[in-house]
């Protein structure tokens, strides 16, 4: 009998920890029901389909349920804003867009699956997908097919590994760099600690390119701390061991949900660092009942701010806000440039729909080189062979509770 | 040295919290014999309620903790005769998977009404830190606050168990509930009545937890829910000072650990300790040998 109750109780655990492991993938789900009638747009002008696939078929891949479901949206939505803009434009070389969305749930494997329905559909570009780990997944499949493909926000190095496969977002090691670049150069400080996420590839990519290109750099790196997926509820011994090292800057390369308990406790111990973070900064202001002055003065380097004196950016702005209701993010953001770089490709390559998927592909590779883009996202952007964007990230400081681009 | 007693403060701290946790697991399992896994989702339950009524619709702090307790424990009577009861003849693992169904129930019913985007709790502690040794050593009100109400809590359940009617029928229940019932004990509203005092345990648990760390999902409670359940077994699952030694200890290994020996490998510490405590006994720290009649 004890034999059977230590079983069931190993049993209970493993189960128990299994579930805890799904269970973050539902939690966004919700905020997928507002979008979801705008899965499949087809494009205003269906006339020119009579003679053979006259109009481009842009594939979208990305979750629009499940744990990451807010980035996900917000790339369906950016893209079918700018998709909306081009036809209404009069389209690519004059042909329109069709666009077919697809839901991965973050998931490698369903992303395939959304790929390959993507494919009978007919889809000769790829704009997707939204997260790392699927994206690598679908970009073993591109490559395959040879099929022209732009993530809007797969930061991993490795997304943009083969020839086919270029990136809106800065990858992962670009912010570490940037960031550790910007904090020297501008002399913020000279002892940093760091305190990062080990469990997440993300955290992890950024907080080693930080600590390589720290070397470099006129500061010291005083105190480096992990926390997992498991154990991020208390953060006070991460804290208080950066506060002992005497660190004059806290480098935060993870995600807003953290950062929101991290700031709290260092309000609580009584430090007062100056605070950096990278991209996943983005949102900490609308954590509901979050007191923002714990934030003040927080700064991170981000490719996109909705509140922005830029044209194009006010036009994106309130376009989104005005049929979705909500401020975009710069996932939505890098999810509306990747569109009108596909744009900028096909006309540099003066390509037609009735090209092969394959013959697309290497026209509008062959012309990358050559594009030049601005967008919301930056300006003059261009693209190394390794599928880059070479662009500036834009510094954004929380002043008075709001974000401000310094 | 003023670093080790912070660290210990606050591995103290988050031990209390894991420590009124584990009293809720330890009491239902001491009693009904069965995991409640759902017991960390009700932590979170009582959070959102006490977030709502505070922050949301702006009652005083007592109000909102008082109403969150009442709410939790009608929740958690309303699950047992809902889920469990139906279930008292069925076999273990059946009432474990119920226990994980109501789980997974829970966290989904607080997605759909509050939405997956983390809230941020305030605080219903207004008592002011204690600074000690100039400034380098901050206790904080939340951390003074949990550690005596992990006392309170603990000295309470034990008198309530050893001196009141219903708590001696608990325990009669618990070693032996045919024997119990055949003596006029009825099993039936004495489980009820654990599960509503396991629940309000959990209520003021979720509140202290999120003055402590305020940030709040649906998911919040799952992971401290399974360290207390670690904390549980830690301490001999079923027994009353048992459930608090083991919480107090683990949430003193876990920030010592992640202190002196690694921040990542803090957990591995832990489990690496509770597997050694089992290895040498078995039934944990406190936990009684009980005989089994086959």
């Amino acid at each position: 009998m004890k034999k059977a109750l230590s079983l069931l109780l190993v049993g209970a655990m493993t189960l128990s920890l299994a579930a805890c492991g799904n269970s973050s993938k539902d939690s966004a789900a919700t905020d997928s029901s507002t979008t979801e009638e705008s899965t499949t747009t087809e494009a205003a002008d269906t006339e020119s389909e009579g003679n053979g696939g006259a109009a481009f078929k842009i594939g979208g891949i990305g979750p629009i349920t499940g744990g990451t479901a807010i980035y996900g949206t917000a790339v369906q939505n950016g893209i079918q804003i700018a998709v909306d803009e081009i036809n209404a434009a009069g389209g690519i070389n004059g042909y329109q867009i069709e666009y077919n969305f697809q839901d991965d749930e973050g998931d490698s494997e369903k992303a395939i699956n959304a790929y390959n329905t993507l494919k009978d559909w007919g889809m000769q570009v790829l704009v997707g997908t939204v997260t790392s780990a699927p994206c690598i997944a679908v970009s073993e499949e591109t490559h395959k097919d040879n099929m022209f493909q732009i993530t809007p926000s797969g930061t991993a190095v490795e997304c943009v590994q083969y020839d086919n496969a270029y990136r809106m977002c800065f990858s992962d090691p670009t912010q570490g760099t940037e960031s550790a670049k910007y904090i020297g150069e501008n002399g913020l400080a000279t002892k940093v600690a760091v305190i990062y996420d080990s469990s997440d590839v993300y955290s992890t990519g950024i907080y080693e390119a930080f600590a390589a290109e720290a070397a470099n750099q006129p500061f010291e790196i005083v105190s480096v701390e992990a926390f997992t997926a498991d154990s991020k509820t208390d953060f006070s011994v991460q804290v208080q061991k950066s506060k002992e090292a005497g660190a004059d800057l806290l480098f935060m390369p993870f995600y807003y949900t953290e950062a929101s308990l991290v700031l709290a406790e260092c309000n609580k111990q009584g430090y007062e660092p100056v605070f950096f973070g990278c991209d996943g900064m983005d949102g900490i202001l609308g954590v509901e009942n979050f007191d923002v002055s714990l934030a003040e003065g927080l700064t991170f380097l981000a490719p996109f701010v909705a509140k922005s004196d830029d044209e194009m950016v006010q036009n994106f702005v309130s376009k989104y806000e005005a049929d979705y209701g909500e401020t975009p993010n710069q996932f939505a953001a890098d999810a509306y440039d990747s569109v009108y770089v596909v744009k900028a490709a096909i006309e540099a390559a003066g390509a037609t729909p009735d090209m092969s998927v394959s013959d697309l592909c290497d026209a509008m590779v062959g012309a990358m080189p050559s594009v030049t883009y601005d967008g919301v996202t930056g300006k003059s952007i261009t693209w190394t062979a390794d599928g880059e964007p070479s662009k500036a990230p834009l510094v954004v400081q929380v002043v008075n509770g709001e974000y401000t681009e310094l | 040295m003023i670093g080790f007693i912070s660290y210990l403060v606050n591995g103290i701290s988050l031990g209390s919290v894991y420590a009124i946790i584990a009293l809720g697991y330890t009491m239902v399992y001491g009693i009904a014999k069965m995991l409640n896994f759902a017991h960390g989702d009700v932590i979170m339950i009582g959070a959102f309620v006490v977030f709502s009524t505070v922050s949301g619709a702006g009652l005083p702090p007592v109000v909102g903790v008082l109403i969150s307790v009442v709410a939790c424990t009608l929740l958690g009577m309303a699950i047992e005769r809902i889920a469990y009861k139906p279930l008292r003849k069925a076999s273990k693992l059946a009432v474990l998977i119920t226990a994980i169904g109501v789980s997974y129930f829970l966290q989904n019913v607080a997605l759909l009404i509050y939405g997956a985007n983390t809230k941020s709790f305030t605080s219903v502690v207004t008592i002011k830190p204690i600074s000690l040794a100039g400034g380098s050593l901050v206790i904080s009100g939340e951390t003074i606050v949990t550690v005596i109400a992990c006392i309170i809590i603990m000295i309470g359940l034990m008198t309530f168990m050893k001196y009141s009617k219903s708590g001696r029928a608990m325990l009669a229940v618990s070693e032996d509930s045919d024997a119990a019932q055949l003596m006029g004990v009825n099993v039936n509203s004495t489980i009820a009545m654990t599960f509503a005092i396991g629940s309000a345990l959990a209520a003021i648990a979720g509140v202290l937890l999120c003055s402590s760390y305020p940030s709040l999902t649906p998911y919040t409670g799952s992971m401290p829910g399974i360290k207390a359940f670690v904390a549980a077994v830690f301490g001999g699952i079923g027994s009353i000072p048992g459930a608090f030694i083991g919480g107090i200890l683990l949430g003193v290994i876990e920030i010592l650990g992640k202190a002196y020996v690694s921040s990542q490998l803090a957990d591995a510490i832990v489990f690496a300790v509770l597997i050694i405590v089992l290895l040498v006994k078995p039934t944990g720290l406190l936990g009684k040998q009980i005989q089994e009649k086959v």
